[in-house]
């Protein structure tokens, strides 16, 4: 019994749940970068090697193989959704199942803001797909569960955004108009 | 670059094999109404982009964008530079990585204007450009300062890219981090609560360890906050500080604790995130939480778990799985070693287990956070049992996800209930030769835990002949696993050499060097298994001469025991006789020489081999002596330096031959190991200057290192001045290995006679002659030959030294 105990405290040392995620990566199918987001410390020149060694091993795997690849002593697990990968780095003992959710919930926000979103809208909006990221995932953790709070909060921002723009844009038409 | 179609993500779902996705989130609201009720207004497409058909690149050329933003610039004199869309077309639009280079320098240098000509206008569009060409991957430095004044300015906008700005263009370890902490502390006193949400994240993701420290009051004090949203970004912002500064941890477990009590999950998913790490960080919070948690964790669980349906939630069926995941992780660190504790859980424990749906991922992630759970707690055997069974599920799901996934439990269980995972072996051994790498590695992985006395024989048996049909890539691994395997459990010597012969035949490419000098090692200390060991080696090579390590295991026992293969030497019960001539033997070991080797190492065993059988077998010395000349003008050096030392032994110096050639004496097997244990580096020191000590050359035993050396087995060449008796080894291994190669120099024979030093690399060993052999009384120490040392003409002396000095 007690060496059960001790085994168990063991197992405990070695596998405490540590749930986050260490990186986000979207790459296309040409191995393009689309979105990367960091929650550890890398340098510059380290976060290029992972994306080249990721890019390698995630974008030559065949379609009915399971969305977990075993990568320098961590788990990195992905799904495609059309023409781009998103991946996400965790721990060897996070739940790789729950973060095919969370890859999923991340996605369904984005259809949802940019309206059946496509890679196109990724690319000329990143920022906005950072924002969104932003109000998912703090410190590699999940911060929001509901999609809809999700959605709220990005439309009071953005909305934040376009009235300060418009009393900016109202300002400059009037200085224009005066100085015509 | 082709353009990227532009499909949408959500519809076409990937043909993975994964379960089906969660229905698709509802499509979006089709009245004006319902649709500016929810979402802001879908940001505009780019305009451009749309006019024209997506997949006729040339009508993007860098060219017309010029052209486009030049027109841009005559209608609106006011704006300054290209927008950021056009930009990233235009960047989109090269063909080379030249034209790109040059777009994003004309791009850079007007951004670097702008931000040192102070304009206050489209900093907000600057900084976006910015971002995006640090995406492409070029440096960007000179916009962080860009990144805190736009942080410093007073308008939400500013602020938002600001952050962003600095939470993509630097990361903790810059000390321009450090200039932000003001702005931080500032905008953490906002009144606006997404000015404060902003200053939350970008702390949450990148801050240094001083900054958590200066912040950590503003933060905790944010903890309070009657806004849900501000509460739940407090909560990750302080796992993040507490995972900096361990010792902040007692600070917040009070705040973490009554956040349980919430009802907003966005906060309470925080909370419980929170208090995980508060567990990790600190025995005391640990324990407070533990004494003050558990109801309320069990209460959560309960209800999320009860909840009717809600769709703001609703996850393929199931309410908030993610809650559901959190809870049952932090009660895992709650449980564990606490059987109170874990006595409270069994009942939600056993009703999520029981409950839970499992035909879609989301129901099958909570099911796989339930057995976790329940093995990492002191549960009751009612509960273990649920767990086998969804484990038992999970194996035999169709899923490859799931089945992954399940390995990844049996892995764990092995330390809780070994005997329950043997009960899969079979269901395991089904996933080593499974179609995706993935499950192929885990499988491996678990299969060689679970490998013990009693089913060591089947489990390789079945890896082996897994082995002949396996992926190239997949090979490697199988073939470091068998041998290791082997290795453990070879007790019995017959069954490990069989095991070793089938593995050198079926993938002798992807056997390491340690490996089958080990197994050398072995052959060499089982004097009664010695002629089973050359025929079945000789019978191999006739089919799969390819396989190198097994060409170099072969040629080396053939020439060592090529006697044994031709008179039918020690054989064992079992075998049948074979017919091999001497002429046969030396046939197969010209072949390797000439058609198969695939590297030097490989021919100068050969050779080696071949000069040994012209002492064996005298009748072929003349045939052997015209195949190891044709090496003469050999271009590698090694080569022909053997081939020309060699030719000479025989032509001339058949008087020494036998003596030179006698068998070898048995590598010492316990020291062996011993040293391979221990062995790590691999460079190979430089020569050094033979010293000849009186009466010969002398021979130290021990061996600094490893395989890498090429240079095998040579000639055995060594003379003890002292008698026999003393031939000892050196105690210690000499670092110089191309001096042992040679016997030159080095340390001295000492004459204690210790056996302990025996050579890390068994490559060295066979060069390195004279120790052992005479502990263990065998005839003749083979070539510690007095006989040479005696004979010690200075003609001798001079060959083997000129021999020698070559190196």
């Amino acid at each position: 019994w007690i060496l059960f105990q001790v085994h168990c405290h063991l197992i405990f040392l070695f596998f405490s749940a540590s749930s986050q995620i260490n990186f986000v990566l979207l790459i296309s199918r040409q191995g393009k970068v689309r979105l990367t987001k960091w929650y550890s410390p890398y340098t510059q020149k380290e976060r290029t090697k992972v994306i080249r060694e990721l890019s390698g091993l995630i974008l030559t795997r065949g379609p009915k193989l399971c969305n977990f690849v075993e990568w320098r002593g961590y788990k990195v697990v992905y799904r495609r959704y059309a023409s781009l990968y998103f991946c996400m780095c965790i721990d060897a003992d996070d739940n790789e199942l729950e973060v095919l959710e969370i890859i999923h919930h991340f996605v369904e926000i984005l259809d949802r803001y940019f309206g059946s979103v496509c890679e196109l809208d990724l690319i000329f909006n990143f920022h906005k797909a950072y924002y969104v990221l932003d109000e998912i995932l703090i410190s590699g953790e999940l911060q929001e569960s509901s999609k809809k709070n999700v959605a709220r909060l990005i439309a009071a921002q953005d909305s934040l955004v376009e009235a300060a723009k418009e009393e900016a844009g109202s300002i400059s038409n009037i200085i224009a108009q005066a100085t015509k | 670059p082709p353009p990227s179609p532009p499909f949408p993500l959500l519809q076409i779902h990937p043909p993975s094999s994964s379960s089906p996705l969660p229905a698709c989130f509802l499509p979006a609201p089709t009245t004006p109404a319902a649709r500016s009720r929810e979402l802001p207004p879908p940001p505009p497409r780019p305009r451009r982009a749309l006019a024209r058909a997506p997949r006729d690149p040339k009508l993007d050329t860098v060219e017309k964008i010029v052209e486009d933003f030049a027109s841009d610039m005559a209608l609106n004199p006011f704006s300054s530079g290209t927008r950021l869309r056009d930009m990233i077309r235009a960047i989109r639009a090269c063909k080379t990585a030249a034209e790109e280079r040059a777009v994003v320098r004309r791009e850079c240098a007007a951004i670097r204007a702008a931000i040192s000509g102070d304009g206050q206008d489209l900093r907000h569009r600057n900084m976006a450009k910015l971002m995006f060409i640090h995406m492409l991957g070029y440096p960007t430095h000179f916009g962080q300062m860009e990144c805190l004044k736009l942080i410093a300015a007073a308008g939400y906008p500013e602020k938002r890219i600001g952050y962003l700005g600095l939470m993509l263009l630097l990361d903790e370890r810059q000390e321009v981090l450090m200039l932000v902490t003001n702005s931080l502390k500032q905008d953490l006193n906002h009144s606006n609560q997404f000015i404060v949400g902003l200053a939350l994240c970008a702390l949450g993701n990148i801050c240094s360890a001083e900054m958590a420290r200066d912040l950590a009051p503003e933060v905790e004090r944010l903890m309070r906050s009657r806004d849900a949203n501000t509460k739940k970004k407090a909560a990750l912002c302080s796992v993040r500080i507490v995972r900096k500064v361990p010792d902040l941890a007692e600070n917040f477990m009070g705040l973490a604790a009554s956040l349980l009590k919430e009802k907003h999950h966005g906060v309470l998913i925080s909370a419980v995130q929170l208090c995980t790490e508060l567990c990790k960080a600190s025995k005391d919070a640990l324990e407070y939480l533990r004494k003050n948690c558990i109801e309320g964790l069990v209460r959560i669980l309960r209800d999320v778990s009860n909840s009717s349906y809600a769709p703001e939630y609703d996850v393929a069926g199931i309410s908030d799985p993610f809650l559901h995941i959190r809870v049952l992780k932090l009660m895992r660190m709650l449980g564990q070693g606490d059987a109170d504790c874990s006595d409270y859980m069994n009942d939600i424990l056993a009703q999520v287990a029981t409950k839970t749906e499992s035909n879609k991922n989301a129901g099958n992630a909570i099911l796989y956070e339930c057995v976790e759970t329940i093995m990492g707690i002191e549960a009751t055997s009612g509960l273990r049992v649920l767990a086998i069974n969804i484990l038992g599920r999970f194996l035999s799901n169709r899923d490859n996800n799931i089945r992954y996934v399940a390995l990844n439990i049996l892995m764990r269980a092995i330390t809780v209930d070994a005997q329950a995972v043997q009960r899969h072996r079979v269901t395991i051994l089904e996933c080593v030769k499974d179609a995706d790498a993935s499950i192929r590695k885990r499988a491996l992985d678990l299969v060689y835990l679970l490998v013990n006395d009693t089913n060591v024989k089947p489990l390789t048996k079945e890896l082996v002949d897994y082995l002949q049909v396996a992926d190239p890539d997949f090979k490697e691994d199988l073939t470091a696993k068998i041998c290791s395997i082997a290795e453990k459990f070879s007790q019995e010597k017959l069954w490990y050499l069989d095991q070793m012969f089938k593995v050198l035949s079926l993938a002798g490419n992807h056997v390491k060097d340690d490996v089958w000098h080990a197994l050398i090692v072995v052959i060499s200390n089982a004097s009664e298994l010695q002629g089973y060991s050359v025929r079945s080696l000789y019978t191999a090579l006739q089919a799969y001469s390819e396989q190198g390590s097994l060409l170099r295991v072969a040629v080396w026992c053939i020439g060592e025991y090529g006697e044994m293969l031709v008179n039918n030497v020690g054989m064992l019960e079992a075998e049948g006789p074979i017919t091999v001539t001497e002429s046969d033997a030396v046939d197969a070991v010209e072949l390797g020489l000439n058609r198969y080797s695939p590297d030097v190492t490989t021919r100068s065993m050969c050779l080696v081999a071949l000069l040994k059988l012209s002492s064996r077998f005298p009748s072929m010395s003349e045939r052997i002596k015209q195949i190891v000349s044709q090496n003469k003008e050999n271009m590698v050096l090694e080569l022909q330096q053997r081939s020309i030392e060699f030719g000479s032994i025989i032509q001339r110096h058949q008087s020494i031959r036998s003596s030179l050639l006698e068998r070898m004496p048995v590598l010492d097997e316990a020291a062996y190991l011993v040293k391979r244990a221990s062995a790590t580096q691999a460079t190979i020191p430089a020569y050094k200057p033979a010293a000849v000590t009186p009466g010969g050359l002398k021979l130290p035993n021990g061996v600094a290192k490893p395989a890498a050396a090429p240079l095998v087995d040579l000639l055995d060449l060594s003379s003890d001045d002292a008698p026999v008796t003393s031939a000892a080894s050196a105690t210690t291994a000499p670092s110089d290995f191309l001096q042992d190669l040679l016997g030159i120099g080095g340390t001295n024979l000492s004459t204690a006679g210790a056996p302990s030093s025996a050579s890390t690399d068994i490559l060295m060993d066979l060069l390195s002659m004279g120790s052992s052999p005479s502990q263990n009384g065998l005839p003749s120490p083979g070539l510690s030959s007095p006989a040479l040392g005696k004979s010690n003409s200075n003609r001798n002396n001079d060959l083997i030294f000129c021999f020698c000095s070559h190196y």
